[in-house]
C-alpha cells in the first residue's frame, strides 16, 4: 500500500454562526486503502465530507490533493479531479434506468451535427455501462428498467458503482449501508473492497462499527470537530472505537 | 435409441442486449401509452359498428385529425413541461396573443397578400410565443414561483394584453397565401394542418426519447437534486423546456389564425384544460419523470373522437364532456396505482386486474 496520502485535509475550521462544526480537523486517505471516518452525531463528519467533496468551503485550513494545495469551489471541481461522492440519500433519478443514471450529466454525444442536435451514443454508453457495472461486480438484473422498482440494495449498488466508475482518485461513501439488510450490506461492502483494489482511495463514513472494522484499513475518529484518533482496523475493536468517539478513552494517534 | 440429439451448446449464444420481439411487444402493451391506444381503438370500433357509413370514413377521420392538430402542437410542449413536474395553464392565452400580434403586424404591413407579409407574420407569432415561454421559465426556475401560479398569471396577462391590443375585437388579417396553404391547404389529400402537427409530434417524440434534452427533462422531473449534484444546470434546462413549449404555442397561434381566419380571442379560455387532460390521459404523470408525446396525441384523439362520434350518432355532444371527465380521473387513478406498484418494486398490475381489483393476485 502506498503510504503517501492522495487527499489530505489539515486544520480545517468551519463555523456556522456560533456553531463551530470543525475546529482544526485533519484527515487523509491513501490510494488503495479504505479510510473510515467515524464520530458521534454532530462530530463534524458531514461537514468535513461536504468540504472535501467541494460542496462547502472551509473558513481555515488546507486541502492537499496529490501533494499540491487545492481549492474547490463546487462539486464539479472535485469531480473533474476524479473525486466522487455518494451522498446518503442516493441521488439517483428514479425514472431513469441504471445506464442513464450512470451517464447522467456526462452523456456521450454523437460526433458531428447529430451530436450538436443533442443525439447521444446510446449503444456505446450502454455497452460501457454494462461493462463498468460488471467489472465492479455490481449485479444489476435489469439495465432497461427504471431504478424506482429496484430493491434498496440494488439502488445503493448502482449509486456506488456509478460513483466508482467515474472516481479515478478518491471516492466518499456517506452511510452506504444505513438502510440495508444483512445480505445487501455484505454486497455493498464487497463492492467497497473491489473499488479499493482498483487503487482508488475510499473514504467510508458509517455508524456501523462492524462494517467499519470489517472493510477499513484505517479508522479516523472525529470528536467535537477534531480528529482525536487514528486506528489501524486490525489492531482495534468496537469498545476502543466507541471510547474514542465519546471521549471515554484517551485516543492515541498513529498512522 | 441412439438418436443423435442436438447438443444445447450448439445453439447460438443468447444476446442479452437485444430484447426479443415478444418481450418488446409485452413491454409495449404494458406501457400506459399502448393501453390507451387500445382504448382509443375500442372507441373507434364501437362507433364504426354503430355508424359504418358516416363514421368509418376517410373524410371523417381527417376531420378528427384536423380538430386535434392545433391541440397536438400545444400538447407536445405541455408533455415536456409536465414531465419536469411542472404545469402550464398559459398556452391557450399565449396562442391567442401570438395570433393577435402576428395579425396586427401583418395588417400594419399593408394588405399585401404575398409571402413576404406571411413569413413576417410566422416569425412574429413564433417569437411572441417564445417570449412568453422564456418569461414562464425564468419566473419558475430563477424566481422560484410555483409553475401553477406563474402560468396562471401569464394565462391572464397574455389574454389581457391581447384584448388591450385589439380592444377586445377579433382581428381577421391573415394573408390568403397562408390561409390557402396552411389553414386549408392539402398535400396529396392530407390537410397541411395535420401534416404540420404530425411533424411537430414526430420531432417531439425523437427529442424526448433520443436526445440529451429529453433525457434531462425526464431526469429533472424524476429528481432535480440528483441532477444538480451531477452538474446539470437545472434552471437552464427548465427555462429551455418552457421556452420550447412557448415556441410551440406561438406556432399553434399561427395555425389557429390561418384555420379560423380570426384571432379567436374568446375561444381559448379552456384550451389549457383540454390539453392538460389529453397529456394526462396519455399516461404522462403529473408528478413528473415519465410521459410520452405519443400518449398525449392519443389522449387528445380520444375526446375528439368521442365528440365526433356523438355528433354523428345524434347523441347530445355534451355527453362527450362527461365521458372525458371520467377518462381523466381514471387515467390519474391508474397512474397512482402504477406509481405505488413501482415503488413497492412489484410488476405493474395488468389493466384487467386494475379494473377488477377483486381479481388481483396479490390480495
Amino acid at each position: 500500500m502506498n503510504s503517501t496520502p492522495i487527499y489530505e485535509a489539515r486544520g480545517i475550521v468551519r463555523s456556522f454562526g456560533s456553531v463551530r462544526a470543525l475546529q482544526g480537523a485533519d484527515f487523509d486517505v491513501r490510494p488503495g486503502e479504505v479510510s473510515a471516518l467515524i464520530g458521534d452525531n454532530g462530530a463534524g463528519k458531514s461537514t468535513l465530507v461536504r468540504i472535501l467533496a467541494g460542496a462547502d468551503t472551509p473558513d481555515e485550513g488546507e486541502i492537499r490533493f496529490e501533494g499540491a494545495p487545492l481549492t474547490l469551489t463546487n462539486p464539479t471541481d472535485a469531480r473533474d479531479r476524479g473525486i466522487e461522492t455518494v451522498f446518503q440519500d442516493l441521488a439517483l433519478a428514479n425514472h431513469l434506468n441504471p445506464i442513464q443514471n450512470m451517464y447522467l450529466g456526462r452523456e456521450v454525444m454523437r460526433p458531428g451535427i447529430l451530436g450538436r442536435l443533442g443525439f447521444m451514443e446510446r449503444a456505446k454508453m450502454r455497452a460501457h455501462g454494462v461493462e463498468a457495472f460488471a467489472s465492479l461486480g455490481a449485479t444489476v438484473r435489469d439495465f432497461d428498467g427504471a431504478v424506482l422498482g429496484m430493491s434498496g440494495g440494488q439502488r445503493q449498488a448502482i449509486a456506488v458503482a456509478r460513483a466508482a466508475a467515474w472516481a479515478s482518485k478518491v471516492i466518499f461513501l456517506d452511510e452506504p449501508t444505513a438502510a440495508l439488510g444483512v445480505v445487501q450490506t455484505k454486497g455493498v461492502l464487497d463492492l467497497v473492497r473491489r473499488i479499493k483494489d482498483t487503487g482508488v482511495g475510499v473514504v467510508l463514513i458509517s455508524h456501523s462499527m462492524p462494517a467499519v472494522l470489517e472493510v477499513s484499513d484505517r479508522i479516523h475518529v472525529l470528536r467535537h470537530g477534531r480528529r482525536v484518533a487514528v486506528y489501524q482496523a486490525k489492531d482495534t475493536n468496537v469498545e476502543e472505537l466507541v471510547g474514542a468517539m465519546t471521549g471515554a478513552l484517551d485516543g492515541r494517534e498513529d498512522s | 435409441m441412439s438418436v443423435k440429439t442436438e447438443s444445447p451448446t450448439q445453439q447460438p449464444p443468447q444476446t442479452p442486449d437485444k430484447r426479443s420481439l415478444g418481450q418488446w411487444l409485452r413491454d409495449g402493451v404494458k406501457a400506459q401509452a399502448m393501453q390507451i391506444v387500445l382504448v382509443w381503438l375500442a372507441i373507434i370500433i364501437i362507433f364504426s359498428a354503430l355508424s359504418p357509413v358516416a363514421f368509418f370514413d376517410t373524410v371523417n377521420f381527417l376531420n378528427i385529425a384536423v380538430s386535434v392538430s392545433i391541440l397536438a402542437v400545444l400538447g407536445v410542449g405541455t408533455t415536456f413541461i409536465i414531465i419536469t413536474g411542472g404545469i402550464d395553464l398559459s398556452m391557450g392565452s399565449v396562442l391567442v396573443f401570438s395570433g393577435v400580434v402576428a395579425s396586427l403586424v401583418m395588417e400594419r404591413m399593408g394588405d399585401g397578400e404575398g409571402w413576404g407579409v406571411a413569413i413576417t407574420g410566422i416569425v412574429v407569432a413564433l417569437i411572441s410565443g417564445l417570449a412568453w415561454g422564456i418569461l414562464n421559465g425564468f419566473l419558475i426556475a430563477k424566481a422560484k414561483v410555483p409553475p401553477m401560479i406563474v402560468t396562471l398569471g401569464t394565462f391572464g396577462a397574455a389574454l389581457g394584453l391581447s384584448q388591450v391590443l385589439t380592444g377586445g375585437i377579433d382581428r381577421r388579417a391573415a394573408p390568403d397565401v397562408l390561409v390557402d396553404t396552411v389553414g386549408f391547404g392539402r398535400v396529396v389529400g392530407i390537410p397541411v394542418l395535420v401534416i404540420i402537427a404530425t411533424v411537430v409530434v414526430a420531432i417531439g417524440i425523437v427529442m424526448l426519447r433520443r436526445t440529451k434534452f429529453g433525457l434531462h427533462t425526464e431526469a429533472i422531473g424524476s429528481n432535480a437534486e440528483a441532477c444538480r449534484r451531477v452538474g446539470i444546470n437545472v434552471d437552464r434546462q427548465l427555462i429551455k423546456v418552457y421556452a420550447f413549449a412557448g415556441f410551440l404555442a406561438g406556432l399553434a397561434g399561427l395555425l389557429n389564425l390561418t384555420f379560423f381566419r380570426s384571432t379567436t380571442i374568446a375561444g381559448h379560455s379552456l384550451t389549457n384544460l383540454d390539453v392538460i387532460a389529453g397529456v394526462v390521459i396519455g399516461g404522462t404523470s403529473l408528478f413528473g419523470g415519465i410521459g410520452t408525446v405519443f400518449g398525449t396525441v392519443i389522449g387528445l384523439l380520444i375526446p375528439a373522437t368521442l365528440r365526433n362520434g356523438f355528433v354523428i350518432l345524434g347523441v347530445a355532444p355534451y355527453w362527450q364532456q362527461v365521458v372525458v371527465g371520467a377518462f381523466l380521473i381514471a387515467a390519474v387513478y391508474f397512474d397512482q396505482i402504477r406509481r405505488a406498484a413501482a415503488t413497492r418494486g412489484h410488476s405493474k398490475p395488468s389493466l384487467v386486474s386494475r379494473m377488477f381489483p377483486n381479481n388481483r393476485k396479490d390480495r
